[in-house]
């Protein structure tokens, strides 16, 4: 990373419009370096977008984003690297074995030595024993191991999550509840619907609501349903 | 940086041809289809035997080019599923180097179709003899295809249309091509004056390499569009 700084993410104004109407209008968000952020709100408040957003996929209409020092988009390919991403797709190829597919995400990365890393994250996500089979045999909840494998191979600095317990079954839960636990280290910005597992992982909480930033909520005291009832309190506001 | 260019375009070529080759779905389609055409044309035609012989350049690059746009089509469907372009977006690799990727992987499936058709015309149509410039001109068209063909399926393959817009884009943009690909052809069959062969070719090398500028200089902006 450019700076070592204690904030990671900087978000300032950030507006991005998609077809006519605005999905963020103006979002400002700062992100420590091992800071764990779950992302709350209703459908179409604007969490998925503000994710591919830091994640490159998309650009700004207004406003800035710093990652580690560096301007997006104009650094961007300086970020990239130390980015890793879990959205609504697995991103993965369906034809290629488990191990091919992150083989190949090792390759994209210029990671060296990649093989035992390979091995290593295919054996926490459980999918050890099934690493040459096609990922189109899969089931949903195996390939979204695997895609919580290929975001965390690269070992990122900056994890963004988009629901990634979509589709995991208890054990698969338990396994990336695992893995986000052990990697305290980095940061991470996670969207989710899921109160419970958030309040268990995060640190903060951010609601947005209709492309803002509605209100936060630090979730160091754990206490239980206090997730739920600030989102309601907001949700009846004005 | 220009090995980081080529470590990434080859392994992103390497992947397309590791998931052909498991699949055999893009290369059976457009192999099934290019068999189809000439025996289609074969019979539609009815041409006697100098006429075969004229008109074989043409039923060549036609089937050539109506291959690869099936080809063109599923190869970006396939990278569409499950969020594959983002996968290529979200790595540290230039964005050239994934188009020079896609473009090899695609050129070389185009290329392996021709090589399948040039036999089979030769005996369907009653080639005299196989000349050796076409070793030249065939790959060289092929190459142009893939290389105007992968850009504009990257613009299709995002829009609701994606199957019947390529065809669109595609055939007026591949006219140029088409052209000096056929004539060139032509004259290296003996159709037109030896001396126009090396014309042909040399403009056929330039429509190549203005299609190649074309999709190095557009493909970033049409991937993060």
């Amino acid at each position: 990373m450019k700076a070592r700084t204690d904030v990671l993410v900087d978000v300032q104004g950030l507006v991005k419009v998609q077809g006519r109407l605005p999905a963020l209008r103006g979002v400002d968000l700062q992100l420590g370096r091992g800071a764990f952020v779950a992302l709350l709100g209703p459908n179409g408040s604007g969490k998925s977008t503000l994710l591919r957003l830091l994640a490159g996929l998309a650009r700004p209409d207004a406003g800035s984003i710093r990652i580690g020092g560096w301007q997006l988009p104009d650094e961007l390919a300086a970020v990239r690297p130390h980015v890793g991403y879990v959205g609504h797709e697995t991103l993965l190829y369906a034809h290629l074995g488990a191990r091919e597919n992150l083989r190949f995400c090792a390759r994209l990365y210029a990671l060296d030595e990649p093989e035992p890393r390979i091995d290593d994250m295919l054996r926490r996500v459980g999918l050890e024993r099934r690493a040459q089979e096609p990922v189109r045999h899969f089931s949903r909840g195996m390939q979204q191991r695997l895609a919580i494998a290929r975001a965390l191979l690269i070992d990122p600095a900056l994890l963004l999550l988009d629901e990634p317990f979509d589709g995991l079954d208890s054990e698969g839960r338990e396994m990336l509840l695992h893995l986000l636990h052990s990697g305290r280290e980095r940061s991470i910005l996670m969207a989710t619907h899921r109160h419970s597992l958030a309040e268990g992982l995060a640190d903060r909480a951010l609601f947005l609501r209709q492309g803002l930033v509605a209100g936060e909520l630090s979730l160091a005291d754990h206490v239980p349903g206090a997730l739920a009832a600030r989102q309601a309190e907001l949700t009846e506001s004005p | 940086m220009l090995r980081n260019f080529l470590r990434a375009a080859l392994t992103i070529a390497g992947k397309d041809l590791r998931a052909e080759l498991r699949s055999r779905e893009l290369l059976g389609l457009m192999a099934l289809f290019a068999l189809l055409a000439i025996l289609v044309f074969s019979f539609a035609l009815e041409l006697d035997r100098p006429g075969r012989q004229d008109a074989v350049n043409g039923v060549l690059w036609v089937t050539l080019l109506f291959a690869s746009i099936l080809g063109h089509n599923r190869s970006a469907a396939l990278e569409r599923e499950h969020g594959g372009f983002d996968a290529l977006l979200l790595a540290p690799v230039a964005r050239g180097a994934i188009f020079a990727g896609k473009l090899l992987a695609n050129a070389l499936f185009t290329l392996i179709i021709a090589l399948l058709l040039l036999p089979l015309l030769t005996v369907l149509y009653n080639l005299p003899q196989f000349p050796p410039a076409l070793l030249l001109i065939v790959p060289s068209g092929c190459l142009g295809l893939a290389a105007i063909g992968t850009l504009l399926a990257a613009i299709t393959v995002q829009t609701r249309a994606r199957d019947s817009l390529l065809p669109v884009l595609l055939l007026p943009v591949a006219l140029p091509l088409l052209v000096t690909a056929l004539r060139a052809s032509n004259a290296a069959l003996g159709n037109l004056p030896e001396a126009e062969l090396q014309t042909w070719i040399l403009l056929l090398l330039l429509v190549d390499l203005i299609y190649l500028a074309a999709g190095f200089l557009l493909f970033e902006t049409v991937l993060e569009s």
